[in-house]
């Protein structure tokens, strides 16, 4: 007998090996939201294939009663549906843990571990007792799964069925299929298993109101709120559901109750050339507009994303980053388009950068990536990636502040344009350095003539050093002043802590449970996650007060470590990079293992 | 581009259209193009249409792309908004700017370097989608900034000014545009004010994609011996399959009928195109008699001008997407924010 795993409630992790397009997901959320619905903090993160069929998948399930809720890498109990990977999921297990297998068929003795405990549920063999339909037959094995680990797991049953009577409610025959089956996996655990297992959940109340919202949707929905009428696209994983959602927000909010019109207008474009095309024709005619895409898309955009810059047409961007270069692994997440982004386009560019770091935050800075776009007029890009954009995650509930006015920036209307003597587009700034425009349709002493070519603050065509420097100099001047109005960083402070680090998006989980776990071995960091480009006075300050700071990022080339280099006063030796670009979702033991072993603790 | 402003000094026996103005209100700065350009005949076309049409200038949105003809719309209609954007995108940007605004008339103004090569796939794809603005080719067959490269509308064995013969099939945007379903479709010269003004001005009436090519000479790097596009080899091969006469809407017809008959063809908006001496087979509403005569006539070395096809009934861009009468950038934001109390019912989805 090997040693068994000491009683744990709410603190464990699963991992499901499935193969893709068999239904699996399905099963897997099920799971997860059961979890959620009984008030345990959990996260769930998709590991998948570029792929419809038939190649492998996982999914992880995090457990976790404090609130930590990055991928986990240690595995408490694996569920085997899959004999490509069996090999390798057999090893991830922990010691002391379990494998949940199909015992229709024999285990492959090659793999066996004698530290592990086999649970052998006959899943193939009871669906095809209890299923005729072929395709029936395969995805109610997940569901049967599901159920198995519901009594191994003491997931609250009452819970699962009144997520199926939701579910199913309009199609019954489904809704029957999926009782049944759950009710196989769980009668057949009960029966022949020590139910529960040493892990456990039991409820609790962390959740309150909180909810389970991917990074898409709510993007899609700070979009909608934030009144963006045009969106231009070109289908790309992972962005593709940001643009289903904003569709569907719009059919549910945007059809006037009167006229039953569409107070919206979403283009499918012919490519992303176009996407952007179309967002910058739609800005320069007053409309809030914007494209979704990911890092392919961006390197297509770069052409007319210099346009409108240099010509200062609002834009938003919201890139969901893959895994690059070229078409990389389209279904892994990576932070890494910071260079692509913050620099697009040849010549002298530079764009804002607007980084949230969950679905909350999707949803709340949308808005402001949009202000940013449209009172600076120039590209603002909104940097998810995939973990925050297509995994679902526990966050807390949107709210909606009644009072918010959008930032529609310096534009001219019909009667201020009465009031000047001649209208000059690039001319008169502000205190920020923007000018004001006008919009087509409202005057012809607004008129101008928009161009990338070269032009002089008045608007002019010009092929003169000096009036040519005039202008991009102000573009330089106004692209600083934006660093104190994108969103502000997140800091927590630890007492006495002389060493920093510093992350962006989705690495905020598990930068967060690093800096308490080291905490715990002694070393206390103070932690700052920045949200925006370029960067504040605040981040300097930051660098500047600790002896160094950890630079926490996954992309290969220490992207933003090189932004923070180039785009600060502070000094190379002040930073520190810990780099993690496999393309799976950033682990706290990732974070404590990179920062401890450079201090050689 | 360079350009040189122009005298405003407006002769008191000019005439005014409807709105008051003259046809000096449309015009824009000076041209800097070579003299005897094609295009600065067909920017003095533009001029006179929109003047007789009596468009509000401010109402008028003006896109290019990057090229000879992409420069034209700084010298027209100077009172309108213009973008001369990139090489190519014009068609993409004139889409977006039409999404948020449907209240503006779009004319885009591009070359065969522009339509047929770089931003081809644009051009398509706004014909797809029945964006509605003119989209005017001006046509040469030679890329005149960079000195006099083939273009993708060169015709085979049209030779270039250093004497290379041209190999490669020609892309004719009459024929692609019969192919994707383009609604309007026209094609003219430079050359012939009397013909081109009476089409842009149906094409600007058009509630759809206007596309109007127009065979443009270039007088600095095509209009040689062996050139199929120069002024000589245009007027020696050109066939006019139709003539037209735009007739507004509430205009009486009074216009005399030619000897083989006319046909009217009535607008969404009431105006009405009436084709003139239309050869007894040419239907321009039927688009595969239209396709094979142009293929026939085209087969012998024929340029055929004249608005060669119009389909008055399929939906625009808008109708397609069911938007509002009025522009979409005018809608206040109270009316597109679903508003706090809509989140929090959303949300129990996300339970």
């Amino acid at each position: 007998m090997h040693q068994r795993l000491r009683t744990r409630i709410n603190d464990f992790a699963i991992k499901l090996a499935n193969v893709n397009g068999t239904g699996s997901a399905s099963a897997n959320s099920l799971l997860m939201q059961a979890i959620f619905r009984m008030g345990i903090p959990v996260s769930g993160k998709n590991l998948f294939p570029s792929n419809i069929q038939g190649l492998p998948t996982w999914y992880e399930i995090r457990v976790n009663k404090e609130g930590y809720t990055a991928r986990a890498l240690d595995y408490d109990l694996m569920v085997a549906m899959n004999a490509q990977t069996y090999g390798r999921d057999v090893r991830e297990v922990r010691e002391g843990g379990y494998l949940l297998f199909d015992s229709t068929y024999p285990l492959d003795p090659g793999f066996h571990r004698d530290d592990i405990t086999f649970l052998g549920v006959p899943l193939s063999h009871m669906c095809n007792e209890n299923f005729k339909d072929p395709r029936e037959r395969i995805l109610m094995k997940n569901i049967a799964y599901a159920g198995t680990l519901a009594a191994v797991l003491d997931i609250d049953m009452k819970v699962v069925e009144a997520l199926l009577d939701e579910k199913f409610s309009k199609k019954k025959a489904l809704y029957e299929s999926n009782r049944r089956a759950i009710r196989l996996g769980y009668d057949f655990a009960k029966r022949h298993f020590e139910c529960p297992l040493p892990f456990r959940l039991e409820t609790m109340d962390a959740n309150g109101d909180k909810i389970l919202i991917d990074g898409n949707t709510a993007t899609a929905l700070g979009c909608v709120y934030a009144g963006a009428t045009v969106a231009a696209w070109y289908p790309i994983t992972p962005s593709t559901s940001v643009m289903d959602a904003f569709t569907e927000f719009c059919h549910q909010y945007r059809r006037d109750p009167e006229t039953g019109d569409n107070n919206f207008l979403i283009l499918q474009a012919e490519d992303e050339l176009a996407a952007i095309g179309m967002v910058i024709g739609a800005s320069w005619n007053g409309a809030r507009a914007f494209t979704s895409t990911s890092g392919p898309g961006i390197s297509l955009m770069n052409e007319l994303l210099g346009l409108a810059y240099y010509a200062e047409i609002p834009a938003v961007v919201v890139d969901v980053q893959r895994v690059g270069p070229s078409t990389g692994m389209p279904t892994r997440t990576q932070q890494g388009d910071l260079f692509e982004a913050a620099y697009a386009s040849h010549g002298d560019t530079r764009h804002i950068l607007v980084f949230p770091a969950n679905p909350a935050e999707c949803f709340e800075l949308a808005k402001s990536a949009f202000d940013l776009a449209e009172r600076f007029q120039t590209p603002v890009f909104f940097m998810t990636d995939l973990d925050i954009g297509m995994n679902d995650w526990v966050v807390p509930r949107l709210k909606w502040d009644g009072t918010y006015v959008p930032d529609r920036g310096r534009v001219l209307g019909a009667e201020e344009l009465k009031r000047i003597v001649k209208f000059e587009r690039y001319n008169f700034e502000d205190e920020n350095q923007v000018v004001a425009r006008t919009l087509p349709g409202i005057s012809s002493k607004g008129a101008f003539f928009t161009r990338g070519s070269g032009h002089n603050k008045h608007g002019i065509y010009t092929e003169t050093p000096e009036e040519y420097q005039e202008v991009v100099d102000r573009l330089l001047k106004k692209h600083k002043a934006a660093a104190e109005f994108v969103p502000a960083p997140v800091v927590r402070k630890r007492e006495g802590a002389r060493i920093g680090v510093l992350t962006i998006g989705g690495c905020d989980p598990a930068v967060s449970e690093a800096v308490d776990l080291l905490a715990l071995r002694g070393i206390e960091l103070d932690y700052m996650r920045l949200r925006g480009f370029p960067f504040c006075r605040d981040v300097e300050r930051f660098i500047a007060d600790h002896d160094f700071s950890f630079v926490v990022e996954q992309n290969r080339d220490a992207q933003l470590h090189s932004l923070l280099i180039l785009e600060t006063s502070q000094p190379k030796d002040k930073f520190r990079s810990v780099l993690v670009y496999g393309g799976f979702p950033l682990s706290a033991k990732h974070v404590v293992d990179g920062i401890a072993r450079q201090l050689e603790v | 581009m360079p350009s040189i402003a122009k005298p405003i000094a407006v002769h008191p026996s000019l005439h005014r259209n409807k709105i008051g103005l003259t046809i000096r209100d449309y015009e824009g700065s000076m041209s800097t193009l070579c003299a005897g350009c094609g295009h600065d005949s067909v920017t003095a076309a533009i001029i006179r249409a929109f003047w007789e049409l009596s468009t509000p200038p401010h109402m008028i949105g003006k896109l290019s792309g990057i090229g000879c003809s992409s420069k034209t719309p700084t010298y027209f209609v100077g009172g309108a908004h213009g973008f001369n954007s990139a090489h190519g995108r014009m068609a993409a940007i004139a889409t977006g700017a039409n999404a948020a605004n449907r209240e503006l008339t779009y004319v885009g103004i591009s070359g065969d370097g522009d339509s047929l090569s770089i931003g081809l796939s644009h051009m398509c794809h706004a014909i797809r989608r029945n964006v509605r603005m003119l989209y005017v080719i001006e046509n040469n067959g030679v890329y005149g900034l960079t000195k006099g490269q083939f273009s993708a509308s060169a015709d085979v064995g049209s030779k270039s000014k250093r004497g290379e013969s041209n190999r490669l099939a020609p892309i004719d945007p009459v024929s692609l545009g019969l192919s994707l379903g383009a609604t309007f479709i026209a094609r003219s010269f430079s050359g012939d004010k009397e013909q081109l003004v009476p089409i842009l001005k149906a094409a600007i009436s058009h509630r759809g994609f206007a596309l109007v090519d127009v065979i443009s000479p270039c007088v600095t790097f095509n209009d040689h011996a062996g050139s199929t596009k120069s002024y000589l080899y245009t007027r020696k091969h050109e066939v006019k399959a139709t003539e037209t006469d735009f007739v507004p809407p509430a205009a009486e017809i009074l216009a005399t009928i030619g000897p083989s008959g006319t046909t009217n063809v009535t607008m969404h908006d009431g105006s009405v195109v009436r084709f003139r001496t239309v050869p007894k087979d040419y239907d321009p509403t039927d688009r595969r008699l239209v396709t094979e005569y142009l293929q026939d006539h085209q087969g012998s070395g024929e340029v055929v001008t004249g608005l060669l096809f119009m389909d008055e009934t399929v939906q625009d861009l808008h109708e397609l997407n069911q938007t509002p009468r009025h522009a979409l950038s005018k809608i206040p934001y109270e009316k597109l924010c679903p508003g706090a109390a809509a989140l929090e019912a959303l949300q129990a989805e996300f339970r």
